[in-house]
């Protein structure tokens, strides 16, 4: 147990630095772009006076690395400043935008991760059957269309055409909990869609690896039934793949569902970052990108974790 | 006399006097009999039919996450709809593209319009109960003035001082006489918003206009509930306002076919045949003074020479552009920025036509034209096609055309006035003086063809003092016809804004200064 716990803080403090790192390359990236935020403000309208002006307010006209600084200092106070833009505070700007899309990825995901579970163990124990060529060519069908075209087609069948569901998700604090399922259950199922073959066939696979084995074949052999088989002798020590994958999916579902947003006009972290890059936003990019980097940081600790917990030989590499 | 009836139409429209009033202005004028009638008749149907009620609900183009309720960084239409629905200024653009009162009851040139004289409206209330006064229409001006980030900035240079006379007369002192200047001072960026110790707090969303700002989420959503002592009584008919930014077109259209919104703007032009074929859909479009231009640097080689210009004006097939950019929604330009439906626009000015004839002739009194053309589609939706075809059809006349596609992250800052030829839009400008001091007198910030011509800039001032109307027609004719054959700009098309509504909205003539009605939708539609 010690040693599950030196790993987990080894690999907490690898992934401030990784922050750290993240932090560096944003900041500079987004400064290598053309133009500001007070020229991308003022658009037409910015005339060198006006430009000036504005950027002394902001305190653009200051270089790079003290304002680079000056942030690094506020963060590692849990400070994380004010947006250039409309001078809000970040942690109030990013607070609904990120509770909107942990609740649309947290839908999605409890939709996914169980239904694509279920399927990869029924493709496993029939394999090479009908069902089972039927679920791949669905899901691969699925993952292979873009993200917008699955969204345009259930939006063409479920909200137009059949008018069950409205075309956009336009959710605000007002709406009950059931509401909000009801109006965010199309982006989830287009991301359910998305990410569903990932999953169910990382499931497959490693799996079937399994059912060559040994100890399986014993199993077998004792006359256990396949399904029992699969469940209690296979799927245990086929856990670290699988988790591992859902673990990637989930920090997809968080960070990479921007498209989906755009379509059905959700108001969620992913919009947000791109409108802030778009205008050069600097805190605000920076806020989001460390939000996003600590998911992916985290969702990887814990498959690890429990990758190690279910298989402790990866505890002693050779 | 019929802008004058158009006139009496609109006060009686937005409210500003009573059905016995219209009846006795009618009489002023000399109307009297069956025209009356009629008149009448129609002015009963109007109020008649105008309803209180309803959320409106509309899904807006524009939007972002860093919008700011600052009047002087208002930048994009969603803001601008924001901007008119819980704020008001002095004046407003009417249907007919003239000046009307809002927060000023009325003004006065005086002193070959060089002092202005607004008289404010009285009893009109914030919505945080503070009675409007001078101090506040002062500090709102004054917001815009100075050490200030505002665009409005350049505006106002004109302005030496802002006095108040009383405590609902405001005057204004400027450098040189401008009849236009209720437009100016009517500009969307200066808002009327309450002062304290002489400033305004601009970020409070705190105004005089229909709506009262309720919620508001920066780049997702507005949410207004009707102002009850709003001064207009006519209008401002929905109860409540909410309007979402919804960037994507299709996610837009969807919104609309699906009815989660009552309106949307900027209909997909590929699509908007289809939009309205769906039953309770209506698809409209106003003409305005929106304009997509060609901008060349006349202070650069090749474009220094008059004979490339011409040949280059003569060398696009301006319908085909129309057809296949605006898909029909939008009218040929006649490379001046001013558009058919202003009052001073040279309609007796013939039409500049494809003539690969006349551009050849033109090219090779140049000795040869080969250029670089730079676009991108952040100057105006379809600017890259549009540049395609201009190459075809200038290889018809000889001329060579490379099309250089550019980035539209920063094209403003990038390519526009630093290209050498590229492509640009103008939202227009409501006074054939402002679009003109704006973008072609010579040293403009934003003459965007760094084009000076001694004669232009000297009809501009003069006209711009000039008070008797046929005298500036004629002036404004002149510079129309300068700029079409002198200037570095290539005018092909005024495009249409086209909008989308569900059938349940009704209004009466629109404005066409703006998207929707002159951003003004939600004060001016109600349910029927």
């Amino acid at each position: 147990m010690t040693n599950i716990l030196k790993i987990i803080v080894q690999r907490i403090a690898l992934g401030l630095l990784t922050l750290f790192t993240i932090s560096l390359l944003i900041t500079f990236g987004v400064e290598l772009l053309p133009g500001d935020l007070a020229e991308s403000i003022l658009g037409q309208g910015a005339t060198p006076e006006t430009v000036k002006v504005f950027r002394t307010e902001l305190g653009l006209d200051k270089p790079a690395h003290l304002r680079y600084l000056s942030w690094l200092a506020g963060m590692a106070t849990g400070d994380m400043g004010v947006s250039l833009a409309n001078k809000r505070e970040i942690s109030e700007l990013i607070g609904l935008r990120l509770s909107n899309t942990i609740f649309l990825g947290g839908f999605a995901a409890t939709i996914a991760v169980p239904l694509a579970l279920f399927l990869g163990i029924l493709a496993a124990l029939y394999r090479n059957t009908f069902y089972d060529r039927a679920v791949n060519v669905f899901t691969l069908t699925s993952i292979s269309f873009p993200e917008f075209f699955v969204a345009y087609i259930l939006i063409l069948f479920f909200a137009i055409k059949l008018g069950w569901f409205p075309g956009i998700s336009n959710v605000s604090t007002e709406l009950s909990f059931g509401d909000k399922l009801y109006r965010t259950l199309l982006p989830a199922a287009t991301l359910t869609l998305v990410v569903v073959a990932h999953m169910m066939r990382m499931t497959r696979a490693a799996i079937i690896n399994l059912l060559a084995s040994p100890y399986i074949e014993m199993a077998r052999l004792k006359g256990i039934r396949p399904m029992k088989i699969i469940m209690r002798h296979a799927l245990p020590n086929a856990l670290a793949p699988i988790v591992n994958v859902i673990a990637l999916n989930l920090a997809y579902l968080v960070v990479g569902v921007v498209i989906v947003e755009v379509v059905f006009v959700y108001p969620g972290l992913g919009q947000l970052m791109v409108d802030s890059v778009s205008k050069r936003d600097i805190p605000v990019v920076q806020a989001c990108s460390m939000i996003f980097a600590t998911v992916y940081i985290l969702l990887n600790l814990s498959a690890d974790v429990i990758s190690i917990v279910t298989n402790p030989r990866l505890l002693h590499p050779r | 006399m019929d802008r004058k009836i158009d006139h009496i139409k609109e006060q009686l429209m937005s409210g500003n006097i009573t059905r016995r009033e219209f009846a006795q202005r009618l009489m002023v004028l000399g109307i009297a009999g069956s025209s009356a009638g009629t008149l009448l008749t129609w002015a009963e149907k109007t109020q008649a039919a105008a309803k209180r009620g309803g959320r409106l609900r509309a899904g807006i183009a524009h939007g972002s996450t860093t919008d700011s309720l600052d009047p002087a960084t208002y930048e994009n239409g969603f803001m601008s709809k924001i901007n008119y629905a819980i704020q008001s200024h002095l004046g407003e653009v009417d249907h007919t593209g003239s000046m009307s009162p809002e927060l000023a009851e009325s003004w006065e040139p005086q002193n070959g319009a060089k002092t202005w004289v607004f008289n404010l409206r009285k009893g009109v209330e914030f919505h945080n109960g503070k009675s409007l006064d001078s101090d506040d229409v002062i500090a709102s001006f004054q917001h815009h003035m100075g050490e200030t980030k505002s665009p409005a900035k350049s505006l106002l240079k004109q302005v030496i001082s802002i006095r108040k006379d009383g405590k609902h007369t405001v005057v204004f002192e400027l450098t040189g006489g401008n009849a236009d200047f209720p437009f100016v001072a009517s500009d969307y960026h200066i808002a009327i918003k309450p002062s304290k110790d002489g400033k305004i707090n601009p970020t409070d969303g705190i105004g005089t206009g229909p709506y009262v700002l309720d919620k508001m989420e920066m780049g997702v959503r507005f949410f207004g509930k009707r102002n009850p002592n709003y001064f207009k009584a006519d209008r401002g008919w929905f109860n409540e306002l909410e309007m979402l930014s919804i960037v994507d077109p299709t996610a837009r259209s969807n919104a609309l076919a699906t009815g989660e919104v009552d309106v949307i703007d900027r209909v997909d032009l590929k699509t908007a045949h289809l939009l309205a074929r769906k039953s309770g859909i209506k698809v409209e479009e106003t003409t305005g003074t929106k304009h997509y231009t060609f901008p060349m640097r006349t202070d650069t080689s090749p474009y220094d020479d008059n004979n490339v210009r011409l040949a280059l004006k003569h060398a696009l097939n301006r319908d085909e552009i129309v057809e296949k950019v605006l898909y029909g929604h939008g009218v040929v330009g006649n490379d001046h920025p001013i558009a058919p439906s202003q009052p001073f626009h040279a309609a007796t000015l013939p039409q500049r036509t494809y003539d690969p004839d006349k551009a050849r002739f033109y090219a090779k009194k140049a000795g040869g034209v080969k250029v670089q053309l730079s676009a991108a589609d952040a100057a105006f939706p379809g600017a890259v096609d549009a540049a395609v075809l201009y190459k075809e059809h200038a290889a018809a006349a000889g001329i060579e055309i490379e099309v250089v596609r550019e980035p539209s992250d920063g094209y403003w800052s990038n390519v526009w006035m630093k290209k050498p030829w590229g492509a640009c839009y103008w939202g227009g400008r409501p006074t054939e003086d402002w679009m003109f001091s704006t973008a072609y007198e010579g040293g403009a910030s934003w003459n965007d063809t760094f084009w000076k011509n001694d004669r232009f800039d000297k009809i501009l001032i003069e006209a711009r003092a000039e008070t008797n109307q046929n005298k500036r027609r004629e002036m404004y004719f002149e510079m129309q016809q300068i700029v079409r054959d002198k200037g570095g700009v290539v005018v092909p098309m005024f495009a249409n804004y086209v909008f989308g509504t569900s059938d349940k909205i009704a209004h009466g003539t629109m404005a066409g200064n703006w998207d929707l009605d002159g951003d003004k939708f939600h004060e001016r539609w109600w349910y029927s």
